[in-house]
């Protein structure tokens, strides 16, 4: 494995490459709370080029803010950042990394060429709507280390909806050419995700299968 | 607090007769943002916070806050993150704007405090208001209370392309970050910028704002304010999420709204919120007077403060 680090604003941002290779890169997006993994998972196996993986802001080896200020779309530019240096790719996202995946596939259209929503961590996010006010104060008690107490506290708690998320699938679907750009292998589907699931249509498929859809488009 | 001035800032801040720097500074921790607070008036004299509103500082306050001083209260106010002397953090968000507030508010004691909030300032403390309760003896919203203003006659797919826009532009403004400062200019360079933003405010003021707000390097004068902060934005919450939070505040609480259309206003009238007042609400609708309504009519929002703080 190989690390780049990559510079969003103040944050250094960790771009490990798993597996060299030519073509296309894959790009995989952990957990909340994860970090990447240190090889390629054996569902990517099948992938024909090289295999990326990126540590989120306040995760693994990026830089761990521990000041707050988490949002969905500061991820979703951290994702920019690294497609900035990778050029185009496709992605692979595990819980909250498949949110933000979906976000960037409508956000740069032409530069992510298919995303994979799988099952894993910060899937769910917070609430739907307005709900009740409440400061959460992050758990300050592990040390220094990632992953940053701030980023588990505001990005499991932080507001989806289905009509945002839907609205980032519209712009995918119209702009990247692409006639199914987000596939969703989640078998947990919050309200935001049933509602792109909804709009997306489609059969039931596999990680690998998607990936080898991507590989061939 | 007029500290190191030379002729320039000293002779620019001389414009402004009424503005009188802070009493006091010290420093807060938030997490490991570090904020700037300021006070005016007697150290001993009971607290009242002020919040002020996003790409302000809490140098916008020097003349209303005396205002207050004079009145009997210790002011405290704070720079929010990346804005005036406080830290730029590596990151923003409206949670964390939250909960910088309540380490201020944790600085001063544990008494309910009155708090006035302008713009976003307001608004941050109207969450802050139903979220913990306790803190507050009263609340005063400067031109802070939210409302759904959109663009009714924009369809949903023009919206779609008119969002596609924004999202890139803001993707491209992050990449861009890494290393960078703002443009220098002249004093009166910077102040005729913010007259963009800030077109109904005098420019002895705006000029005096920089000497406040701008920090004089080699090259020039620069603003303070984080250059990752940007206008304008989006995400899943809405703006009138906040305007919920108005109807069951338990404390008495003053609206007062500005009516002039303003770059930076948000639109809202007496009207918008009459229905959703709390029950020990007001609204005071200031015709003439736009969204900084503290620093156009500083006299008169400052009685309608103190003559409501003091029921």
């Amino acid at each position: 494995m190989t690390t780049t680090h990559l510079a969003h604003n103040q944050v250094q941002l960790a771009l490990h490459q798993l597996r060299a290779g030519t073509g296309r890169p894959l790009l995989l997006l952990h957990g909340l709370g994860e970090r990447a993994p240190t090889t390629p998972p054996d569902h990517v196996a099948g992938w024909p080029g090289p295999v990326h993986a990126l540590d989120f802001t306040g995760h693994g080896d990026s830089t761990v803010p521990r000041c707050g200020g988490y949002t969905a779309e500061l991820l979703m530019a951290d994702v920019d950042i690294a497609l900035a240096h990778l050029g185009e790719a496709t992605i692979l996202g595990r819980g909250l990394g498949g949110y933000i995946a979906i976000l960037i596939a409508g956000a740069r259209p032409e530069l992510v060429r298919g995303v994979v929503v799988d099952d894993g961590p910060g899937l769910h996010g917070g609430p739907s709507g307005p709900t009740e006010a409440v400061v959460l104060m992050p758990d300050d008690t592990r040390g220094d280390g990632p992953p940053d107490p701030y980023a588990i506290v505001e990005l499991a708690t932080d507001t989806r909806t289905a009509d945002y998320a839907v609205t980032f699938v519209r712009h995918a679907a119209e702009r990247s050419g692409l006639d199914q750009p987000i596939t969703v292998v989640a078998r947990i589907r919050p309200d935001w995700l049933a509602g792109v699931v909804d709009h997306l249509g489609g059969k039931p498929t596999t990680v690998e299968d998607a990936l080898a859809r991507y590989a061939a488009g | 607090m007029d500290g190191d001035v030379d002729d320039e800032v000293r002779q620019v801040r001389a414009a402004v007769p009424l503005a009188r720097r802070p009493d006091r500074q010290r420093w807060v921790h938030a997490g490991a943002a570090r904020l700037s607070v300021w006070e005016w008036g007697d150290a001993d004299a009971p607290p009242l916070l002020v919040a002020h509103g996003g790409f302000d500082f809490a140098g916008t306050l020097d003349v209303f806050a005396p205002m207050l001083a004079a009145g009997g209260w210790r002011v405290v106010s704070w720079d929010q993150r990346g804005h005036g002397d406080s830290d730029h953090a590596p990151i923003y968000s409206w949670s964390s704007d939250v909960r910088d507030s309540l380490a201020v508010f944790d600085s001063i004691g544990t008494d309910p405090l009155p708090v006035v909030g302008h713009s976003k300032g307001g608004n941050l403390m109207l969450e802050l208001a139903e979220a913990q309760p306790y803190r507050f003896r009263t609340m005063v919203n400067l031109d802070g209370i939210p409302t759904g203003a959109n663009a009714p006659d924009v369809s949903e797919r023009d919206r779609t392309k008119l969002l596609s826009g924004e999202l890139a532009a803001w993707l491209d403004h992050r990449r861009r970050l890494a290393g960078h400062r703002r443009r220098p200019d002249t004093l009166d360079g910077l102040a005729k910028r913010r007259a963009v933003m800030n077109p109904r405010l005098s420019i002895d003021w705006l000029r005096y704002l920089v000497t406040v707000g701008g920090r004089r390097d080699a090259d020039g004068w620069r603003w303070k304010t984080d250059p990752a902060l940007r206008l304008g934005g989006f995400g899943p919450r809405r703006p009138e999420w906040g305007l919920r939070n108005l109807a069951g505040i338990g404390v008495p609480f003053l609206g007062v709204l500005g009516t002039e259309p303003d770059p930076m206003g948000w639109g809202t009238r007496e009207g918008d919120v009459g229905g959703l007042l709390p029950r020990h609400g007001e609204v005071v609708q200031l015709d003439g007077v736009g969204h900084f309504v503290h620093i156009e009519k500083p006299r008169e929002v400052a009685d309608l403060v103190l003559e409501f703080v003091a029921r």
